[in-house]
């Protein structure tokens, strides 16, 4: 008793516990002649198909950091499955991007390490040119939104858009503008997911409330002022919305990405309940798929980064209620899919995005400002 | 291996019953939790501790152990880690020392003394999601209590859910755990007072207070202290609970930890973590030696019986 309390007594400690484990197998096996691991796009790898073969060859794909309502998931997982019949490791869903790049270092070498990364833009930026990434150009990559200013050199690739919104309980009626929810009947019922300072759904969350106040992306007090006046009513809590307490009724308005908010507004009518959303602002942030350096099945790895940018996987994003970044050009070639266009439609394409600069910036102000506005005793 | 080694030492030869090799087999059962603890303790300890003395790129350096040290929102976060712990283990000390000793009093090996024990290993471990969770849907804003208060009993705490939302709310889920935790821990104490001792106690003409007061609480506080410091460091650490129950990065120290090595939003430290979870470890380090020199107390006792 004593011990294990004591070890799991700091973060820090338990994750270095991970380090402890050792787990030492073989490098990468490449497929025969070519080196798939140096390939920078499929071309260089006998193409799609030849991805594909190597795949089969490895087995399996390690992913991390993809929970399964999140943007659809579920469906690009079992459809990458069912497609290349290969295994699917799915480590730590929960985990951050900070987690994902953590665990690669780690793991470095071994055949548990990740194969590819789905980051958030401050990470992605963070890690460019350490060597973290694989350089890796989809076929895509030319028809895909923000991939020439995210990264020229590929080594991420911007996947899907989220666009920031609140998801509230039908119960509550509806709301039609942000003041509305200073409303007595909303006392004790308004959560925001993840904290700004950790969470970057939680700081684009505070950005879209700022926008839709008339703020910019360089100063959030707009935002961090109504906080403060939703807190002061009572009508702000402080708990960390989870699927649970979302289900029970516990956060019945939840400031939250648009495609978790998209899978629950599902869960809720199979069980008989509405679940809206209001956007009062289009704010969002694309997240980003890389290879890892240490992909220990490099070829898996690649056909991910295929299958997730190519048309089937947009429609996989546009059903989960994110925005995939080959939808503009999908709408352009008149190649959306009906059901994709039902679900995300043809607006939902320019949410304005914060920089990594923008956001460091609002973490700066926000570290001693949020506490002090909503911040408890 | 280590069994191997056993067999070989212990028939092979037919010097079994030697004196020089049954005193170096004895240590051999201890490897495994030797090689556990340094694993799963004090390898994870030295990481943590030698990097604080390294900055981010892995140099000697003690400038984050200082700007930690001097930074106003580190220093708040550990006070109010300090502080919850100590409400909570005081609390739960208490009341969990009672309901002990209710227990211990009861009919040993009775239904209430097997249901409580069982109960309390069981709910001594009860914490986290699940833990908050069963708070909110019971007293929450939106909860089952609250919607029966606000009719029938609007003028009490119970009709504004709002303390639970705070560090009050926060210890009373913590306590939830500690009470459980210091009957597992109590109980033995107070199982081993001898009933003998009241007897002769009373038989010399002593009365009930001087009992307690003579003989029973010096046997019991050392003890009923070393099981408080065990709560204390039991709920300094805990993490979970705290971390959905209070949204705020940098309210506790174990949150503070986890924002520094999981920030998504560019507030990625390593090294602080390490900063921060090294002034922990001081503090575990200082209420274990104390609760070490305690339980050395304790065990005088017990061998004196």
């Amino acid at each position: 008793m004593k011990f294990s309390k004591l070890t799991s007594g700091s973060v820090a400690a338990a994750l270095v516990v991970a380090l402890a484990i050792p787990v030492v197998q073989s490098s990468s096996a490449s497929a025969a002649g070519r080196d798939i691991s140096k390939a920078t796009s499929a071309s260089q790898a006998g193409g799609v198909a030849g991805l594909a073969a190597a795949c089969k060859k490895e087995g399996q794909l390690n992913t991390i950091a993809l929970p399964h309502y999140w943007a659809n998931y579920k469906g690009m997982i079992d459809g990458f499955k069912a497609t290349y019949g290969v295994k699917v490791d799915e480590a730590d869903p929960e985990a951050s991007s900070q987690q994902e790049i953590d665990a690669a270092v780690t793991l470095k070498g071994t055949q548990r390490s990740p194969d590819v990364f789905d980051v958030g833009l401050a990470v992605a930026v963070k890690y460019l040119n350490t060597g973290t990434f694989a350089p890796y150009k989809v076929r895509s990559w030319n028809n895909l939104s923000f991939a020439k200013d995210i990264d020229p050199s590929a080594q991420v690739t911007p996947n899907y858009t989220g666009t920031l919104t609140i998801g509230y309980s039908g119960s509550l009626g509806t709301i039609t503008k942000l003041d509305d929810l200073f409303d007595p009947k909303f006392k004790g019922k308004v959560a925001l997911n993840g904290d700004p300072l950790g969470s970057s759904t939680g700081m684009n969350g505070i950005f879209m409330i700022n926008k839709a106040l008339g703020g910019t992306f360089d100063d959030t007090s707009k935002a961090v002022a109504w906080f403060a006046k939703l807190k002061a009513l009572g009508n702000f809590i402080n708990v960390n919305p989870t699927e649970a307490t979302v289900a029970s009724g516990q956060t019945p308005v939840v400031i939250d990405n648009g495609y978790v908010q998209a899978g629950i507004i599902k869960t809720m009518a199979a069980a008989g309940k509405v679940w809206k959303m209001y956007t009062p602002a289009a704010v969002g942030s694309t997240y980003n798929s890389a290879v890892s350096a240490w992909a220990p099945h490099p070829a898996c790895a690649r056909l991910w980064m295929e299958y997730t940018l190519s048309e089937a996987g947009a429609d996989f994003w546009a059903v989960g209620g994110a925005t995939p970044t080959l939808w503009v050009h999908l709408l352009k070639t008149k190649r959306a899919s009906a059901a994709g266009k039902a679900a995300i439609g043809n607006s939902k394409t320019n949410a304005e995005k914060a920089t990594s600069d923008q956001t460091v910036k609002a973490r700066a102000y926000l570290k001693t400002a949020w506490p002090a506005a909503v911040g408890t005793n | 291996m280590t069994q191997l080694q056993y067999k070989r030492t212990g028939s092979a030869n037919g010097r079994t019953g030697s004196r020089y090799w049954r005193s170096k087999t004895a240590y051999l059962g201890v490897l495994p939790f030797l090689a556990f603890t340094g694993i799963f303790l004090l390898y994870p300890t030295w990481n943590v501790v030698s990097g604080a003395f390294r900055d981010n790129y892995g140099e000697f350096s003690t400038t984050i152990l200082k700007s930690v040290f001097n930074d106003s929102i580190a220093r708040k976060a550990f006070g109010n880690s300090l502080e919850l712990s100590a409400k909570t283990a005081i609390v739960g000390a208490i009341l969990g020392g009672l309901f002990a000793w209710a227990i211990a009093t009861g009919k040993p090996g009775g239904l209430f003394y097997k249901v409580s024990v069982a109960l309390s290993s069981v709910l001594a471990q009860f914490g986290g999601v699940m833990l908050v969770f069963a708070f909110l849907a019971t007293f929450g804003f939106n909860g089952l209590i609250l919607t029966f208060a606000t009719q029938y009993l609007p003028t009490t705490f119970l009709a504004d859910a709002s303390w639970l939302y705070s560090m009050n709310g926060l210890a009373v889920l913590y306590t939830f755990f500690q009470i459980p935790l210091m009957v597992l821990v109590f109980l033995p104490t107070l199982e081993n007072l001898k009933p003998q001792w009241r007897e002769a106690s009373d038989a010399l003409g002593g009365k009930s207070f001087e009992y307690w007061l003579r003989v029973g609480i010096p046997i019991l506080t050392p003890s009923f202290a070393g099981a408080a410091l065990l709560l204390f460091v039991n709920s300094f650490s805990a993490y979970a609970t705290a971390n959905v129950l209070i949204n705020l990065a940098d309210y506790l120290t174990p949150l503070q930890i986890a924002t520094a090595l999981t920030s998504e939003t560019g507030g990625s430290n390593p090294a602080e973590a390490k900063v921060l979870s090294f002034y922990m470890v001081i503090v575990v380090t200082v209420v274990m030696t104390m609760y070490a020199l305690l339980r050395r107390k304790v065990s005088n006792w017990e061998q004196r019986r």
